[in-house]
């Protein structure tokens, strides 16, 4: 892809990231970059510090030691600058009550004190003609769509996505996908968590898997692919050319279904 | 990047959107003005006479427009004349204390003396006795007309024991609306102080609205101010509404017009700032929405009886009354009351305003220690 033609600079950058609750130690010490203009995926199961990780890049939660600089800034001195440059959707975050899209973007665009307006920022995410409905009565796609939206006010350079696609439909993974691949080549740099391997495979330019607090490995997914079927292992199971997924697609249209 | 990020954009940009919320909220609607307005409503029509006597007029009695003992009762406003009742249902009624006395009136034809025969019922309290003293009180009238015109025929002159001279002098007449109204006012600023605030923060706060608002450069005391300026915009209005509802419609009130209108809002926003005080500290306190209403009604109820919201706190006994004057809500209403009724301005009711205060310091003192951003 055309990022790795052109010299990888690093736009995150994680250093022995430790972070402690009490005599919980929830980040043991994490290190790793995320490049300019990729996808990058953190991956693992529940508990491993996904989260916390990036909700300490995010400047949501206090760090225990180490140190961050993100997009040349760093997080203990300048939070409010990498406020301004990122954009960030959290797991099962919720919106203001009983405002409709439109107002919720009006009001996000106070928060950054940026002047866009509504139609424009909907428009992005295909959800020009639910501007007057509530987020309470969007699908799962449509509101991930929008959380994705109001991450896109302030221009950011990075945008964070906590488990985006978790409980949608596979029409509605797949067009959030798309939205998301857009938003990368529009040249924001994207880091997202999933629980999806297939996700991650498809998605993600480069991974980091995280278990116990710890990176425990970090690479493109190609490459771990290869260097695990290199060093013998075979699936149970032979791989077919689809799967049921494509089954499903195939049977069910692409069309992603609204509601 | 972006040009200069302004503070205040971002403030009153939560400001509208926290306005807007609570006009579609049907709960901050029905608590601001609903209410207040139901309660002076009704408090309004049953105020007004306070005390009325029932008093069931027996069968076969006279009531002829000659009978004057009659005609006196019935101009009598206190006095409510039953005429449809039968003698057995009356007496029933009057064991019960439903109905305060029976009369049974004999025709009037001096100079042969009237009978009149009164029926007390101990289950009716001191009504008895104000039927007693109003019947005296036209017997003693008849007896006089009588005497006068006794007197007119001969040159005897019987010398008055006592020379009853009434007057009543002329003032502002204190109809019940202008004692209900501030009270009721009052309420409706706690209720939505507490009740509000701590709603709104509790679930921003259980939703992560306020999470997601920290990713964005807003301060703190954005979110905070924006939240209190809605909440004040939208409480004042509704303060507005009651007292031009109170005024127009049921005649409260106000003596210098306008600039007693401006001094009541800003008490009204004094009171609220207080009251909203009690809400953030409950919001932190709270675990999840339903441990809401009760913590509130902790707060609100004991303000709704004894804060003088509906009757005038000298009607406690002194102990109670003790803990009335420690409340908030007792010194805004009687700052309220005073400036409507009394046409005080605020440099006259410093002594509530320095008692507000206290309870300013107070409550936030309590309120930034227990507020959870997270």
């Amino acid at each position: 892809m055309h990022f790795y033609v052109m010299a990888k600079q690093p736009i995150i950058t994680v250093n022995n990231l430790v972070k402690n609750y009490g005599d919980f130690a929830a980040v043991k010490g994490i290190s790793f970059e995320v490049y300019e203009g990729e996808i990058f995926g953190l991956l693992g199961p529940n508990g491993a510090g996904k989260t916390t990780t990036l909700e300490i890049i995010e400047t949501l939660r206090d760090k225990t030691s180490g140190s961050i600089i993100v997009d040349g800034f760093d997080i203990e001195t300048d939070a409010n600058q990498i406020k301004k440059r990122i954009g960030v959707q959290l797991q099962a975050a919720g919106y203001y009550p009983n405002l409709n899209l439109s107002e919720l973007i009006v009001l996000f665009s106070g928060l950054y004190g940026i002047d866009k307006t509504p139609a424009e920022m909907l428009e992005k995410v295909a959800l020009t003609d639910k501007a007057k409905a509530k987020y309470k009565d969007l699908s799962g796609g449509q509101k991930q769509r929008f959380s994705i939206a109001t991450t896109l006010i302030n221009n950011p350079r990075i945008i964070f996505l906590d488990e985006p696609t978790t409980g949608l439909d596979p029409q509605a993974r797949r067009n959030l996908w798309d939205l998301i691949r857009e938003i990368r080549d529009q040249g924001t740099t994207v880091v997202i968590t999933t629980h999806y391997m297939d996700e991650a495979e498809v998605l993600c330019d480069r991974v980091a898997f995280v278990d116990g607090g710890h990176i425990i490995g970090i690479d493109t997914p190609d490459h771990f692919i290869d260097q695990l079927v290199a060093s013998g292992f075979e699936r149970k199971k032979q791989v077919k050319l689809a799967n049921l997924e494509d089954v499903f697609i195939n049977l069910t249209g692409k069309e992603w279904r609204e509601g | 990047m972006n040009p200069k990020y302004s503070n205040t954009k971002a403030t009153l940009a939560i400001a509208r959107a926290s306005f807007r919320s609570i006009l579609r909220s049907p709960s901050a609607v029905v608590f601001t003005l609903a209410f207040p307005l139901i309660f002076i409503i009704v408090f309004a029509n049953i105020g007004g006479g306070g005390m009325k006597i029932d008093v069931g007029v027996a069968k076969g009695s006279d009531t002829s427009s000659k009978n004057p003992v009659y005609m006196a009762l019935k101009k009598n406003k206190i006095m409510n004349l039953i005429t449809d009742q039968t003698a057995d249902e009356m007496s029933k009624n009057l064991a019960k204390g439903n109905i305060d006395a029976i009369l049974d009136l004999k025709p009037f034809a001096p100079p042969a003396a009237m009978t009149v025969h009164v029926q007390y019922s101990e289950a009716s309290g001191d009504k008895g006795s104000v039927l007693k003293s109003a019947l005296n009180n036209i017997f003693y009238r008849i007896q006089s007309e009588e005497l006068a015109r006794i007197q007119s025929y001969t040159n005897t002159q019987i010398p008055k024991i006592i020379d009853l001279k009434e007057e009543t002098i002329s003032g502002r007449p204190y109809k019940y609306i202008d004692f209900i109204l501030p009270g009721q006012l009052g309420f409706s600023l706690l209720s939505s102080g507490v009740f509000g605030t701590a709603f709104v923060f509790l679930s921003l706060r259980l939703t992560l609205v306020i999470k997601r608002f920290f990713a964005t450069p807003v301060k703190r005391y954005s979110i905070v101010l924006g939240e209190a300026i809605a909440r004040l915009t939208f409480s004042l209005l509704g303060a507005l509404f009651i007292i031009l509802v109170g005024h127009y419609l049921f005649g409260f009130t106000l003596i210098h017009g306008v600039t007693t209108v401006l001094n009541m809002l800003v008490l009204s926003a004094i009171g609220l700032i207080i009251f909203m005080g009690f809400g953030f500290t409950i919001s932190g306190l709270a675990k999840n929405e339903s441990s809401v209403p009760p913590l509130s009604n902790i707060i609100t109820l004991p303000q709704f009886l004894l804060s003088g919201t509906f009757f005038s706190i000298t009607a406690f006994p002194k102990w109670l009354q003790y803990i009335s004057r420690v409340l908030p809500l007792t010194h805004l209403n009687d700052a309220m009351r005073k400036v409507a009724f009394e046409g005080a301005g605020l440099g006259d009711v410093t002594h509530q305003l320095l008692i507000l205060l206290a309870w300013f310091i107070g409550v936030y003192a309590v309120a930034v220690k227990t507020f959870k951003w997270e």
